[in-house]
């Protein structure tokens, strides 16, 4: 009553006086922003080795900074041309004194280049026009450089080079899937000779998906047997899961090597026991073969360990149940056992499919021409090739494939679950 | 599960039949590794059992591989760079991994889902793209063909290991203990070192084995991030394979089986002493 009769609650305070309202807030303030302090310097040095590249990797398959910095005056005059006919006198005055210029700054060569992945030819245009241009001593200028190739009299050239002027382009993409700008800029498939990405993608997509099935079902019994034998056993069984898990990539696929060479363990076993003659050596490695099996070695735990946490998880009286109510054992298993294990199943297999994809070592060392994967290309386009912007675009496309499927699998386990061994 | 009394003869056969059939794929499993150990002590210069060899004379086996790999500068010099970068890498990882999973698991954290995210990350993006835009930023910078550009690299890559494993240990840690040091007059530093620490420890020193491994073990990333000057381990093996292949090859993979044999029983021992140091389980 003393409470109604003052009209309102007395406002309860800390020992300093303050409101406890106001007191507590202040605190859990305090906390969040200690909290954040300590994750914000590892934040920092994520952002910055490892997010900013790759937000820059996305940004170089995009950009397309040559055309537009080193030929900036041809650019610049080219505004305006009305891409049907030759351009005029001040283009032809402009690109002589960009090519003379660049070829003596040496900028010349990544403009070539960056032009020849759209047309071939155009690398030793540039660089033979660029060459001879310094000698031309005084205009007019279209009808030397005309004298110094015909393509220049093509409408086709000065339409790649306006098309190619852009700051930003998508022509890496296109030609990660195989396709192409033609001379008018309409988007065609790349000639059948130059395909060679989308084979890529769909062969590292069905092997991936054949190497999933395969680890399902090597993993699907190994898991079951695990998860209900008494732990006194299944403890030794899941070391022999783990040491593999725990071998260096390198050491398995080196094993691989040894074993299915054409003078490896297996051939010899198969020669000794007299099943092939020494003669008919089986071709087992450096080809499609040879990276099956040694990546369903290689992602195999990947597959039993979130198995296995899901098996362990389900009782087995279940099974019981459903055997004293009369269901024959492989109806109680198809039954009743095996949807339990489906979400194990799916964490299982999305996790050894996106790893699957991503895999470059492995392939690189067992695939020889017929078993390499997309990602094989990327190490090809950076290191032989020198095509950073169409690495850059396959490595893109990739990591949306990747993320993608993350997401799936974020939906159907969660992040926090994942399990290390 | 052993067979029951009631079950038929089918059932029976099916039994003895799963376990053959699990037999095989565990000789799958482990049998690779084991072919490798004694092919690495053979005397002569191929990847296959030699005659002497299955007969079990002693002149069929020799350590000459082994003797090649530590007389040989380059792969001292390869262990040399693996130990220094996986060292330093390592040594960074843990400290911020642990600082992070500290804030992380503050129940007044902003964001928490979003920033774990973000910190799993690098074990989420294939390798190989983390090496290409790796190299393609480090080389904006200047930092490829740096031990600096390669142990950050590699930081990076061991960091989601940590906070993994520290903050899967401080979900069942109970802070009441912390308000109960604070109580008692401790201040947040001394908490931090004396109750703490020494409970979330199993769990750091996991995590860091996690990111030496990691570090140690990792190909892609320093193929394309390195030097000459930074050869590691394993590219010294990957540039043994694609090259000439020698048995030497196979006495470094047998010393590696053996260290990941250590690194198991190791964490096998640091999992059990945190069991019972949450109390979960006697013994």
């Amino acid at each position: 009553m003393t409470q109604n009769d003052m009209g309102q609650a007395p406002v309860l305070t800390t020992a300093d006086g303050l409101p406890l309202k106001t007191s507590l807030m202040r605190t859990t303030r305090r906390h969040r922003i200690r909290a954040f302090l300590l994750v914000a310097p590892l934040l920092l040095f994520l952002v910055v080795a490892f997010v900013l590249p790759i937000l820059d990797m996305l940004k170089r398959s995009i950009e397309n900074p040559e055309v537009h910095n080193h030929m900036s005056r041809t650019v610049e005059a080219l505004e305006g041309w009305d891409g049907e006919s030759i351009p005029d006198e001040p283009v032809f005055a402009a690109l002589v004194q960009d090519l003379v210029e660049g070829g003596e700054a040496r900028t010349i060569g990544t403009v070539a280049s960056r032009l020849n992945y759209e047309a071939s030819g155009m690398r030793s245009l540039i660089m033979k026009t660029s060459r001879r241009a310094g000698r031309i001593e005084e205009g007019p200028y279209k009808a030397a450089v005309i004298d110094i190739d015909e393509d220049w009299a093509d409408v086709d050239t000065w339409r790649l080079i306006e098309r190619e002027s852009d700051p930003f382009t998508l022509s890496y993409y296109l030609s990660a899937v195989d396709m192409r700008y033609d001379a008018e800029g309409n988007i065609v498939d790349q000639p059948d000779y130059l395909k060679i990405h989308n084979a890529l993608f769909i062969r590292t997509f069905w092997m991936s998906a054949a190497i999933t099935g395969l680890c399902l079902v090597l993993g699907y019994p190994i898991a079951f047997l695990l998860a209900n034998t008494p732990l006194r056993y299944s403890n030794l069984l899941m070391i022999l899961v783990l040491l593999p898990f725990w071998t260096s990539l390198l050491v398995r696929t080196t094993t691989w090597i040894a074993i299915l060479q054409q003078q490896g363990v297996l051939n010899d076993l198969l020669v000794g026991i007299g099943l092939i003659s020494t003669d008919n050596r089986l071709q087992m490695i450096y080809n499609k073969t040879g990276t099956m099996v040694a990546m369903t070695h290689i992602l195999l735990p990947f597959m039993i360990l979130p198995l296995y946490s899901v098996m362990k998880t389900i009782p087995p009286h279940y099974m019981h149940a459903a055997r004293s109510l009369g269901a024959r054992p492989f109806l109680a298993f198809r039954r009743v056992y095996f949807p339990l294990t489906i979400p194990g199943i799916g964490a299982g297999s999305i996790l050894v499919f996106i790893l699957s994809i991503g895999y470059y070592i492995t392939p690189a060392l067992v695939g020889g021409q017929s078993g390499i994967f997309i990602t094989n290309f990327i190490a090809y386009h950076m290191q032989t090739s020198l095509n950073w912007g169409l690495a850059a675009a396959i490595a893109s496309i990739l990591l949306f494939v990747v993320i993608a499927f993350y997401l799936v699998y974020n939906r159907v386990i969660g992040v926090d679950n994942v399990k290390l061994g | 599960m052993a067979v029951p009394s009631y079950a038929t003869r089918g059932e029976r056969i099916w039994y003895y039949l799963f376990r053959v059939i699990c037999a095989a794929i565990f000789l799958f499993l482990v049998g690779p590794l084991l072919v490798i150990i004694p092919l690495s002590f053979n005397s002569e210069p191929y990847f296959t059992f030699t005659d002497s060899m299955l007969a079990l004379k002693p002149e069929g086996y020799s350590l000459r591989w082994y003797q090649e790999f530590f007389t040989s500068s380059a792969w001292l010099n390869a262990i040399k760079n693996s130990v220094i970068i996986a060292i330093a890498s390592t040594f960074l990882a843990t400290i911020l991994g642990t600082t992070a999973a500290l804030g992380l698991s503050s129940r007044n954290m902003p964001f928490r889902n979003t920033i774990m995210a973000l910190l799993i990350s690098p074990l989420i993006v294939p390798l190989i793209i983390s090496a290409a835009a790796m190299f393609f930023f480090f080389s904006r910078i200047n930092l490829t063909q740096t031990y600096l550009g390669v142990i950050l690299a590699h930081t990076a890559l061991g960091i989601p290991f940590v906070v993994i494993t520290v903050t899967a240990t401080l979900s069942s840690f109970d802070h009441s203990l912390t308000r109960a040091s604070a109580s008692l007059g401790a201040g947040p530093v001394r908490t931090f070192f004396k109750v703490i620490l020494p409970l979330v420890t199993p769990g750091v020193v996991s995590g860091a084995l996690f990111a030496f491994i990691t570090s140690f073990d990792e190909v892609v990333v320093v193929l394309f991030v390195s030097g000459p000057e930074q050869r590691t381990i394993p590219i010294q093996m990957w540039s043994g394979i694609r090259e000439q292949i020698s048995p030497t090859i196979l006495a470094v993979a047998t010393m590696m089986v053996t260290l990941s044999i250590l690194l198991l029983t190791t964490l096998e021992l640091l999992r059990r002493r945190s069991e019972r140091l949450r109390g979960l389980s006697p013994g």
